[in-house]
């Protein structure tokens, strides 16, 4: 997108500037909580009588620990905008994003959006005994397409994929795979739709360098038919690359909200605001 | 909040909505909460849009759940096989139960139809949390997984139908007109399972403890429910409330209405020691279907937004 630091400049005022006029919001995230119930992380306490007795006393189980995984967060993002979300190991990025796409319920709070947002996860479900030509189906119809569009999409797919350019992998089980071709089957599948409300979650990282040219052309194409753009990744130049803006959370809270260049320089130079 | 987003705050409303609060902007565009539970008219046509995926993923689960067994698929056929075959020792060699005629059909039908309804509340119960990753990377309606393993329950119990009529042919039973009424019983039973599947799912989405309980009730249920002895022939000297309970019992109601149709000479007058059929078990049936259904969808409904929660 950006070739120069130059342009990525203009591009940061021009956001800058964008931010003063009125804006059509897409995304709206109101002071959101969540939180993981986990089962079975205590260990030690799993005993018989223990369990009875939390049973009687009506006592919450120590087995389910609660995981405070996003504390607090709000912003607003706005039409044709691209964000970028950053932050350490474990930070809540992904959490997040699973929430702003409905698929974790908040605690407290509210998330709201324009549309369904559709997030793309380089781990969304495939099953590995199945063979990749079953997958794409499978997961185009889990998208919501018709089997005829499954059938019109299929060899598209296939070939952004680059599956086959070493023989006839599409017809083995995906167990067959090696992780960098299972990745980049998934993203080609789940890259096959257009969305209102995008949430990309990692995608940029897989793959060969053929594939990765290939895959952030797709989300340029994607963000010009998309409203707003959502980008998790751990590569900060995939984030220069392809956001105007950045949101960086550490530990569920947020630290940092502006320009790219601003946020993802202060994070690198691990300073804080 | 650092001085530096505060100069430049990317977030915050500009122009005409200068000022307004994360709530109001949502409002004012008409923004709606993201993984809100559509009204049920909505979520039943966006499950319909699914019906593909439903069947595709049904299919595939089957295909890969042998794939790594050396056997294979041999195991769906030879697994109710051997179940008929302890069942028969047990009640038909040991406790020398001769009271039914052509015992082996009518022992196998009641194992297998009773199989039906059994593996589809198991399935039930484990469809949220063993796809809670499935249910955390992709937006459908959720109702899809429950509905795709009584899909998977139904792909199943044709392999052993056909197993039960190479028995039932064996058995001396001759071929009739009566083989018809099977269809239209086990689509009944669908319906009664798929709603007791959608139940169990959103039990056992919360109370994990559930899949170690069921096997017991289960068990218990099957005892109950005439799989290997005569109902009508045990229960006459009880009490009528009793006898109630056990003649609209779902499990025994599906088993008798397979039994008769494809074995309607075990309840011939002309058959030595003939079973009679309760009245009535063709509405029974249909009520079960209808209620456990109705139910049991709008049951799933009410949690919708919760499942990716585990």
């Amino acid at each position: 997108m950006a070739d120069t630091i130059v342009d990525r400049a203009e591009r940061d005022a021009q956001a800058v500037a964008n931010a003063k006029q009125t804006r059509i919001p897409t995304v709206v995230v109101d002071d959101v909580h969540i939180v993981y119930k986990v089962h079975g992380a205590a260990a030690g306490k799993g005993s018989a009588t223990s369990a009875l007795n939390r049973l009687i006393s009506r006592k919450r189980s120590p087995a389910i620990t609660e995981v405070h995984a996003v504390r607090g967060i709000s912003f607003t993002a706005y039409k044709g905008e691209a964000v970028g979300l950053i932050g350490s190991n474990g930070s809540g990025k992904s959490t997040m994003l699973s929430a702003i796409a409905g698929l974790l319920p908040t605690e407290r709070g509210g998330i709201y959006t324009d549309g369904q947002p559709s997030l793309l996860g380089v781990n969304a479900a495939l099953m590995d005994d199945l063979t990749g030509e079953r997958n794409v189906v499978l997961g185009c119809l889990a998208m919501g397409m018709s089997p005829a569009e499954v059938k019109a999409r299929y060899q598209e797919i296939v070939d952004f994929s680059g599956i086959n350019e070493k023989g006839e992998f599409i017809n083995l089980p995906m167990r067959t795979y090696s992780s960098g071709m299972a990745a980049r089957l998934r993203f080609s599948i789940a890259a096959a739709k257009t969305h209102d409300v995008l949430l990309i979650d990692e995608a940029l990282s897989t793959g060969d360098q053929a594939f990765q040219r290939r895959s952030e052309a797709r989300i340029r194409e994607l963000r010009k038919e998309a409203g707003t753009v959502f980008l998790v990744s751990h590569n900060n130049n995939a984030i220069r690359d392809t956001c105007e803006r950045t949101i960086w959370i550490e530990t569920g809270e947020l630290i940092m909200d502006g320009p790219t260049d601003e946020v993802v320089g202060m994070y690198e130079r691990g300073e804080r605001p | 909040m650092s001085t530096v987003s505060e100069t430049i705050n990317l977030s915050a409303p500009g122009g005409v909505d200068a000022g307004l609060s994360q709530k109001q902007l949502a409002d004012k565009y008409g923004l709606k909460v993201s993984g809100a539970r559509p009204g049920i008219v909505a979520y039943t046509k966006e499950l319909w849009g699914r019906r593909h995926f439903i069947v595709a993923f049904a299919t595939a689960r089957l295909v890969a759940q042998y794939t790594t067994a050396k056997l294979g698929q041999v195991w769906q056929v030879v697994t109710p096989l051997l179940n008929c075959a302890v069942f028969y020792l047990v009640f038909g060699l040991i406790l020398h139960n001769r009271d039914i005629p052509y015992y082996i059909a009518w022992l196998c039908t009641g194992v297998f139809i009773f199989q039906f309804t059994q593996s589809a509340v198991q399935a039930g119960t484990r469809a949220i949390s063993d796809n809670l990753w499935l249910i955390r990377a992709l937006h459908f309606p959720r109702a899809c997984m429950p509905i795709a393993f009584t899909v998977i329950q139904l792909q199943q119990l044709l392999i052993s139908m056909v197993v039960l009529v190479v028995i039932v042919l064996c058995s001396g039973i001759p071929i009739g007109i009566t083989w018809l009424l099977v269809i239209p019983a086990l689509l009944l039973q669908f319906g009664f399972n798929t709603g007791l599947s959608l139940i169990m799912a959103r039990i056992g989405s919360k109370t994990s403890d559930m899949s170690q309980l069921m096997p017991f009730v289960l068990r218990t249920w099957m005892y109950l429910s005439g799989v290997m002895y005569s109902i009508q022939g045990n229960t006459n000297t009880w009490s009528w409330p009793f006898r109630l309970i056990m003649t609209i019992n779902p499990a025994s109601v599906f088993m008798e209405l397979i039994r008769h149709a494809l074995a309607p000479v075990i309840y011939s007058h002309h058959t030595k020691n003939h079973q009679t059929m309760p009245h009535h078990l063709w509405y029974i049936a249909l009520g079960w279907c209808v209620v456990s259904i109705v139910f049991g969808y709008i049951y799933f409904w009410k949690a919708e937004e919760e499942y990716g929660r585990g």
